[in-house]
């Protein structure tokens, strides 16, 4: 196996004190910009990548990377902690992560949580080891009408989501799509409901909708019912770690489908955020228990988390062998890649070995090292919960004002973010469920954008979305999905209408 | 349709579900109204090469503004219409977070309001004061427990941003006057 | 505890309060507190990058006593990050560096910003466009290209690129002159990575990606460069691919297609700065351009290295205007009223 020893050169590159050390450091400042919502990775890779270019190429995408890997694990913490996702892939995490730590949990979410980034990471990690160059070729057969057949599905496996009037997922999701509108449209470069205000020019931003939906919406419910903020109870059990990883043990189905669909997520690229959402659809229509899901089941953990990891360490792959990004962080990642005089792209693999066989051994050590570290400290979090809401509440309102404005510089946003909140608080009361809506802010614009390049290229015809075997499965599974709750219903009265026949 | 409702055996009670869902429907369906207006401003046909900027909006407009056509009738007619949305207690409880976050981002960024400008005073201090006159005033903690996690918490934060990532954040008079702004 | 805390702390003030006076005290003007450094576009683009780089550089070579701390405001085409510009008015803390959203954004959309409402630094830069094709099409020169487009079905060639009304549909637009009945179908993607991904999956048929975005798929032979839109041929020697050059491709002109275009990459800053301050810049600039870092950046992504200030460069952007204007123009891409 020529990877192997390729693989063993790289290790050799990577562990080294001064790497050793870096993994470090980056994991932890990755971990800090994870929790804090506003300051993602690709800021936080973005500010600290000017610091590196003194280092050795090699030790500085091993410090940005990591910090990458921090920043995903980090923004589940204050997900499951408070329901203020750091980072928009851990929005699917809050659906079943905080109703856990309010249950006194919040310790078995967080290793759930933590465990399940790390085996989507090792999943994909392999598969850029061993399988890079065929899987960089995928990614090429994606154009927009297979974007969009992957937006479709996500879209898809989300409906019949929640057991509301499906009016209010309606009304949800559209408000959705028409938030996700609001600025200028990408195909034709006009502007929509902006009339005149330049604040809306940029749009209404997924973070800033989501620290106010479900932060500030959070806080506004716990004030209702005095000053208790749930998870209090919560006691610290110092063996919770092991006893959690029993249980995980039994969703071994759920972490590999969610491997799966991650690493197709992060190579093609769809990006983390449609993987993590996906993820979780699909696991609550598949699992035994999905009925639960939302009110603190332990699957509706792991399959956004393992997903969203696969798929953000699997975005690494079209990054390097094609030279185009699978998430913002990514972005930036390759713009660093330049500085340094590396050209990303099918001949890096061929050019700079020893860089990128370094790259894929700190991808396990840089995974491992963050695993540990964030292990170490899940009673420490799940501490943070036994704060008393008196000193924790005004605090999270100050970081989340924080995160609000670093998103875009912007007070408008802060103003909006309260705005969201208030929001946030009516729909739960009303139960108008909230997931529709994120979703439908984050990949709203995305899928439009997609269908209309599609259009733009097939001169307006829909035949294109069945136009080749790829784009016209996931279209098809799609479809399937979509109507799953008349199919389920039919396959029942099939199934059960023999027996009812002969009684 | 105000707050003002019947039930006299439910004394506390403030606002019925009823009447919020009409409420909120109404604002969403505004909403929708509103993207529907600016779609058929900027065309929402299906022109040769694919769907016009506005042909999303339009139909997603109007998908929003029906459902909550609906959703409003179902909530006058609905059961649970006329039990208690929220309490005069809760409400309470609600504005006196409400309020004081309202006031702290406008103590952030300061206030335009035409002839009346009140100047902001940068992130930090605001926080500093929130964070304490909550703990004391809402959490009911002690005045030193207070002033001490006012003061950490924006410390840490300015060093954190400022000094470490170099993130620049609102500033006020006080940095300013300390020549750090 | 907590006095020692608080004791340090009040230091700390104090020493930050007395390097702000002393910095003042210079006679030049240099900068009292951190550069903001506005990049009207969002991470990971070729603005960004270059930003970013110039971040490294002044920080390495310790040009400026105050940092530089990058700014990504992106919103509206990047009229965000003009704005912003435009109305911190005197403020000689704030900067932007260009792309040709300057001239575009304010003409297609509107808005209400122009690069007269800014104060001109320097240019420090231009980046190139090439006509790519993918290696396994049949056409081996420009002229084919054009000849295959105009005499083909109308609207069936599809050209992928950055964004939409801006530089890689109005260099579309000025192909279309030269093909004309024909028009072309263009195809808006969020970044030049992405477009020449692409154009190697043949999901579109041609682009005019930049240099760096193209250059890997051109070394792995994925796709075939046609003409570069600049004046005259790039100074580049070194072979990138086994028998090509970045000077082996020839201008578009020379090939039959008259078309050029160029990027600005310039700064700008705020209006309503004294000539000191414009003139710390400009210096500033001047000495990241003899830097080695700058020469390599330069070479790697195939730039036209001419750097002006002054009258030059604002002659310059006036006649960069003009020619947006009137593709713009043709193009019907402008907004109402303009």
């Amino acid at each position: 196996m020529e990877e192997i020893s390729a693989l063993i050169g790289g290790f050799k590159v990577a562990l080294s004190w001064y790497n050793l050390a870096l993994m470090f450091i980056g994991i932890l400042l990755g971990v800090i910009i994870g929790v804090l919502p506003g300051l993602g990775g690709a800021n936080g890779v973005a500010i600290l990548l000017p610091l590196t270019f003194s280092m050795p190429p090699t030790s500085a995408i091993i410090m940005l990377s990591c910090i990458y890997w921090g920043a995903l694990f980090g923004g589940a913490i204050t997900s499951i902690l408070f329901n203020i996702p750091g980072e928009p892939w851990s929005v699917a995490t809050t659906f079943d992560g905080h109703p856990m730590a309010q249950n006194g949990r919040a310790d078995e979410a967080l290793t759930a949580a933590f465990t399940s980034s790390f085996v989507g990471a090792f999943f994909a990690v392999l598969l850029i080891t061993f399988l890079a160059p065929v899987v960089a070729k995928f990614a090429l057969k994606f154009g927009p009408a297979e974007f969009f057949a992957v937006f479709f599905l996500t879209f898809a496996s989300f409906v019949g989501m929640g057991k509301g009037s499906p009016f209010k997922v309606l009304a949800a999701m559209t408000l959705g799509f028409v938030l996700g509108a609001v600025g200028l449209d990408k195909v034709t470069g006009s502007l929509r409901m902006t009339f005149g205000h330049t604040e809306l020019l940029s749009g209404f931003d997924f973070l800033v909708a989501v620290i106010g939906l479900f932060g500030i919406g959070e806080i506004l419910s716990s004030m209702e019912g005095g000053l208790k903020f749930g998870g209090a109870k919560a006691t610290i059990r110092l063996d919770a770690v092991f006893t959690t990883w029993k249980k995980l043990l039994k969703y071994w189905a759920t972490s590999l489908r969610s491997c799966l669909i991650g690493c197709w997520m992060g190579i093609t690229p769809g990006g983390a955020t449609p993987a993590s959402f996906m993820s979780y659809g699909l696991a609550k229509k598949f699992s035994p228990n999905g009925d639960n899901f939302g009110k603190g089941e332990i699957e509706g953990v792991i399959a956004p988390e393992t997903a969203a990891h696969a798929a953000g360490t699997a975005a690494l792959l079209p990054m390097l062998t094609l030279g185009i990004p699978g998430s913002p962080t990514a972005a930036v990642l390759l713009g660093g890649l330049m500085i340094w005089g590396l050209q990303p792209g099918p001949m890096l693999f061929v050019e700079q070995k020893d860089f990128v066989w370094g790259l894929i051994a700190s991808m396990y050590l840089g995974n491992v090292v963050g695993l540990i570290v964030v292990l170490t400290c899940v009673p420490l979090f799940a501490a943070i919960l036994r704060v008393p809401f008196s000193i924790i509440g005004p605090v999270i309102l100050v970081v989340c004002a924080i995160g609000a404005y670093t998103i875009h510089n912007s007070m408008f946003d802060v103003w909006l973010m309260l705005v969201f909140g208030l929001f946030g608080y009516l729909f739960q009361k009303l139960g108008y469920p909230l997931p529709p809506l994120v979703l439908a802010i984050v990949l709203g614009d995305k899928a439009e954008e997609a269908f209309r390049q599609a259009m733009l290229g097939s001169q307006g015809s829909m035949t294109i979305f069945w136009s080749n075997p790829l784009v016209a499965t996931i279209m098809t599974l799609g479809m399937i999905l979509l109507f799953w709750p008349i199919i389920s219903a039919l396959k029942e009265r099939v199934f059960s209408a023999p027996p009812t026949a002969k009684t | 349709m105000m707050s003002g409702h019947t039930e006299e055996d439910d004394g506390p009670s403030l606002v019925t579900n009823g009447t919020m869902e009409i409420v909120l429907a109404a604002v969403l369906m505004l909403i929708g109204a509103i993207a529907i207006y600016d779609s058929v401003n900027i065309g929402f046909g299906w022109r040769d090469d694919g769907p016009a900027p506005g042909f999303f909006p339009f139909w997603v407009g109007l998908t929003l503004v029906g459902s909550s056509l609906i959703n409003l009738f179902q909530g006058i007619r609905k059961s649970s219409a006329r039990e208690t949305f929220v309490t005069k207690p809760q409400f309470g409880r609600v504005l006196a977070v409400l309020i004081p976050s309202i006031l702290y981002v406008a103590a952030i960024g300061g206030l335009n309001l035409g002839p009346i400008q009140i100047p902001g005073l940068g992130i930090y201090l605001a926080s500093a004061i929130f964070i304490a006159l909550f703990m004391i005033f809402i959490g009911k903690e002690s005045v030193i427990k207070a002033i001490l996690v006012g003061c950490f918490v924006p410390l840490v934060t300015f060093f954190m941003f400022e000094k470490w990532f170099l993130v620049p954040l609102p500033k006020g008079p006080i940095e300013a006057a300390l020549g750090l702004a | 505890m907590t006095r020692i805390t608080i004791h340090r702390i009040w230091k700390m003030f104090i020493a930050a309060a007395v390097a702000a006076s002393t910095a003042t005290a210079a006679s030049a003007w240099e900068p009292t507190k951190p550069v903001q450094f506005i990049v009207p576009a969002g991470t990971g683009g070729g603005a960004d990058q270059m930003a970013r780089f110039l971040q490294g550089v002044i920080a390495k070579n310790n040009l400026m006593k105050q940092p530089l701390v990058v700014v990504n405001k992106g919103g509206g085409a990047g009229a965000e990050g003009f704005l912003e510009v435009k109305g911190a008015k005197g403020d000689a803390h704030s900067l932007v560096i260009t792309l040709s959203n300057l001239f575009t954004t304010p003409l297609a959309t509107g808005i209400p910003v122009s690069y007269k409402d800014m104060t001109p630094v320097a240019m420090l830069a231009l980046d190139q466009f090439v006509l790519w094709v993918n290696t396994e099409s049949e056409y081996k020169t420009a002229a084919d290209f054009v000849k295959a487009v105009k005499t083909g079905e109308n609207r069936k060639f599809k050209m992928g690129g950055t964004g939409s009304k801006q530089e890689d549909q109005i260099i579309t637009v000025a192909i279309e002159r030269a093909t004309t009945p024909n028009k072309m179908t263009y195809v808006p993607y969020q970044g030049g990575g992405a477009v020449a991904v692409q154009l190697v999956g043949k999901h579109v048929d041609s682009t005019v990606n930049n240099p760096i975005e193209a250059v890997s798929h051109w070394k792995a032979g994925k796709v075939r460069a046609l003409c570069i839109f600049d004046k005259a041929r790039s100074i580049y020697k070194t072979k990138i691919t086994a028998d090509q050059a970045w000077s082996d491709i020839p201008t578009c002109k020379e090939s039959g297609l008259d078309v050029e275009y160029q990027m600005l990459r310039g700064i700008f800053m705020a209006p309503g700065v004294t000539p000191d301050q414009t003139a710390f810049y400009v210096d500033l600039f001047k000495k990241v351009a003899a830097t080695p870092e700058w020469k390599q950046f330069m070479e790697d992504g195939a730039f036209n290295q001419t750097m002006m200030t002054g009258d030059d460069f604002v002659k310059w952007v006036d006649a960069a205007n003009k020619t947006h204007y009137d593709l713009m123009k043709e193009a019907n891409f402008l907004a109402a009223g303009k």
